[in-house]
């Protein structure tokens, strides 16, 4: 359903950090979405405050799940919701992320902040079909170690699956921290794959997604194979009200998630 | 479209018989009417309510009504407004939600049922920015449905152009003040010895249809000429014209040209001119809450890429700067607009310029950054030859 929200239940409730929320909804009648792929996102709309577009971060048979920063009006009216409040949903919107780009290659995930939400699904399903693909690493990065999303799930991941390279660095590390510090491209460093073989998915600040990019493009990984996952300001996600430009691209329609190669000379531009 | 034309001449009568007629079929007919000192579009009872004997003088940041002897009555040139008004209105209910005391949602879509309209005195450019907005909210992946239904419902009658204005550039955009397709019925006002009357051409079976029932005269050949003349001397008499270069790529080249600080020293961010661009679609939405917290309804109304809010992301504005904002309007009118739509996204109207409080013309910046890209590629090329 695209034009109208459908209604959906809040059915769990999950405190990552300080700011952030992953919210379960399922269906709270007879009618639901089409089925999500990874990097897809709903537009979420909160009773009486307004829509903002939302990532999945889980995908369940009926149930989604949305992880949600607390940055303004809407986003920290879904973050006050209760199992069983509703909201109303549209979508499934935009591209996702296309892991079967990845076929037989290495992946690199790379991940800033609130931008492990939108690659959760695909580090899920890439897991789930372990041998499809070569090595694969995920490289988290976070401000703090409170910030850090799904600590305990990542854990979990590198345990019970088959090789996951993971690694995480913070900003700004808290006495009990052991593990890196700065920025999550340093950790390219450490990373295993091949260059040439490999396909990187990148969510995070923008000046984040930049800086992984051109780290990745310099150590020789094709620019059509980073797919990276950019915000605009959305009002409608069908491509009608024109908020979500860069140049020529409409994010809501040929993103979110996008090759380096179309948007790497758009960024480039100041302002644009 | 039909394959055939019918073509046939009308008189005043006859004009005011095809108003009664489309009134006749409970349509909301909507013309050119005086009022404030400008032709506004606005409902119409009867060909009374056209401005016979107005025309109008713009320039850039000018427009002035001038009474004219002749009694023309589609002597005048673009307005403030477009029909856009009634095919994209301003503001538009999307959806009502009721929240019951349990916390269960309910969304209603806003079914309310569209009116059924005439246009009358469609410029060719005005049809040309109306196919536009077809591409952009009534194709793609998710067609706006309520767009559609008053598109498919309208009964659109062009004028053809015979007074040009002094902003209007359409042949440039490779227009022109004859029309072409997209109506159902197209006349063309001629004024001479013979008398005040109009050629009418059928462009649809429900033009034929409401031609068929109107007091009309056969199609002399003295009166086809008179149409044919006055049409082909407004192409040449054009007030303006944009420079004849590639624009799209034009843009592509000046995305960081200095002309982007001189237009933003002028600009005002006002936003006028999107409001009175044909093509111009862009939106916002807004929730509007009742008093008792437990309804709510979602508002759809026209927002201005000149807005700072536009690009809005919790971390600022994507556009901070005037430079970037009026960038993104000029490229995406004329460039970027092809990559989303497969068209430009200016028909040469030339609204934008007559209604700039400031007077800042698109002509005349695409002008500034063809000669800024030109003596950059030379200075290149010098630079080159030298090493
Ligand atoms: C494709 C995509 C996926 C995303 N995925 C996630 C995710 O998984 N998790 C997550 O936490 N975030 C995600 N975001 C970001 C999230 O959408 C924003 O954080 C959210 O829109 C902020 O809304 P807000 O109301 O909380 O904050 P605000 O900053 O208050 O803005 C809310 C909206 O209101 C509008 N607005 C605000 N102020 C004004 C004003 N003065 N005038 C006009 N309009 C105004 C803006 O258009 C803005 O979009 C995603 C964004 C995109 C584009
Ligand atoms: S950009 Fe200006 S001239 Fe072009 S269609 Fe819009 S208002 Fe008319
Ligand atoms: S160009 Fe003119 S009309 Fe458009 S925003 Fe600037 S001052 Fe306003
Ligand atoms: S979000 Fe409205 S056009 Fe993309």
């Amino acid at each position: 359903m695209n034009d109208v929200p459908v209604p959906y239940q809040v059915t769990g409730v999950r405190r990552e950090s300080a700011d952030t929320v992953s919210l379960t909804l399922a269906p709270a009648g007879e009618e639901a979405l089409e089925p999500f792929a990874p990097g897809q996102f709903a537009m979420v709309y909160a009773f009486g405050v307004g829509e903002i577009p939302v990532s999945v971060s889980r995908i369940g048979r009926r149930e989604l799940v949305h992880t949600v920063r607390s940055v303004g009006a809407v986003s920290a009216a879904l973050c006050a919701l209760r199992p069983g409040s509703q909201v109303g949903l549209r979508g499934p919107f935009g591209t996702g992320w296309g892991l079967e780009r990845a076929a037989g290659q290495d992946i690199v995930v790379v991940t800033g902040g609130i931008g492990l939400a939108p690659l959760r699904p695909l580090v899920l399903a890439a897991l789930a079909a372990r041998r499809a693909y070569g090595r694969l690493n995920l490289l988290v990065g976070s401000r703090t170690p409170e910030d850090l999303l799904y600590a305990d799930r990542i854990r979990a991941w590198v345990d019970s699956h088959g090789p996951l390279h993971c690694q995480v660095t913070v900003d700004r590390p808290s006495p009990a921290w052991w593990g890196h510090v700065g920025l999550v491209t340093t950790l390219l460093n450490s990373a295993l794959f091949t260059p040439e073989n490999t396909t990187a998915y990148v969510c995070g600040p923008e000046p984040m997604i930049r800086a992984t990019a051109r780290d990745l493009l310099h150590r020789g990984v094709r620019p059509e194979r980073i797919r990276v996952s950019l915000e605009r300001n959305m009002r409608c996600a069908t491509g009608h009200c024109g908020h979500c430009q860069l140049g020529g691209v409409l994010m809501c329609l040929d993103g979110p998630v996008i090759g380096w190669d179309r948007v790497e000379s758009l960024l480039a531009v100041r302002e644009l | 479209m039909t394959n055939s034309t019918t073509t046939a001449v009308l008189d005043r009568d006859g004009l005011s018989a095809l108003v009664q007629a489309l009134a006749a079929q409970g349509r909301t007919v909507v013309g050119p009417t005086v009022r404030d000192g400008a032709v506004v579009l606005a409902e119409i009872a009867s060909a009374d309510d056209l401005p016979f004997g107005w025309g109008t003088e713009v320039e850039a940041g000018r427009y002035r009504l001038v009474p004219r002897d002749d009694g023309a009555v589609f002597a005048h040139t673009a307005g403030p407004q477009s029909w856009k008004t009634y095919l994209h209105p301003q503001r538009e209910r999307l959806w009502s939600a009721e929240r019951a005391a349990d916390g269960h949602l309910s969304v209603t879509e806003d079914g309310s049922e569209q009116p059924s309209y005439a246009f009358l005195g469609v410029r060719p450019c005005d049809l040309r920015a109306i196919a536009i907005q077809d591409r952009v909210l009534a194709g793609g992946r998710y067609p706006d449905r309520g767009y559609r239904e008053r598109r498919t419902g309208a009964f659109l009658i062009a004028a053809e152009c015979t007074e040009p204005g002094a902003t209007c550039f359409c042949v440039s955009m490779g227009g022109g003040p004859a029309a072409d397709s997209g109506f159902d019925l197209a006349l063309t006002e001629v004024l001479d010895r013979a008398g005040h009357r109009f050629l009418v051409r059928t462009g649809s079976e429900a033009g034929e249809e409401v031609l068929s029932g109107l007091p009309r005269h056969p199609a002399d050949a003295h009166t086809r000429n008179a149409a044919r003349t006055a049409v082909d001397a407004a192409r040449d008499r054009m007030g303006r014209a944009m420079p004849p270069v590639d624009l799209r790529a034009l843009m592509g080249e000046s995305l960081e040209a200095d002309r982007w600080d001189d237009v933003a020293a002028r600009c005002l961010t006002c936003g006028n001119c999107t409001m009175v661009c044909p093509t111009c679609f862009c939106t916002t939405t807004e929730e509007v809450t009742d008093l008792t917290g437990d309804h709510a309804e979602r508002w759809q109304h026209w927002d201005s890429c000149f807005d700072v809010d536009f690009s809005h992301l919790h971390g600022g504005p994507v556009r901070a700067s005037a430079r970037s904002r009026y960038r993104q309007w000029l490229t995406h009118k004329l460039s970027t607009w092809y990559e989303q739509f497969g068209s430009s996204g200016c028909v040469g109207c030339g609204r934008c310029v007559t209604w700039c409080p400031v007077g800042i013309d698109i002509t005349e910046e695409a002008a500034a950054l063809h000669d800024e890209l030109t003596d950059r590629l030379r200075r290149e090329k010098q630079k080159e030859t030298e090493r």
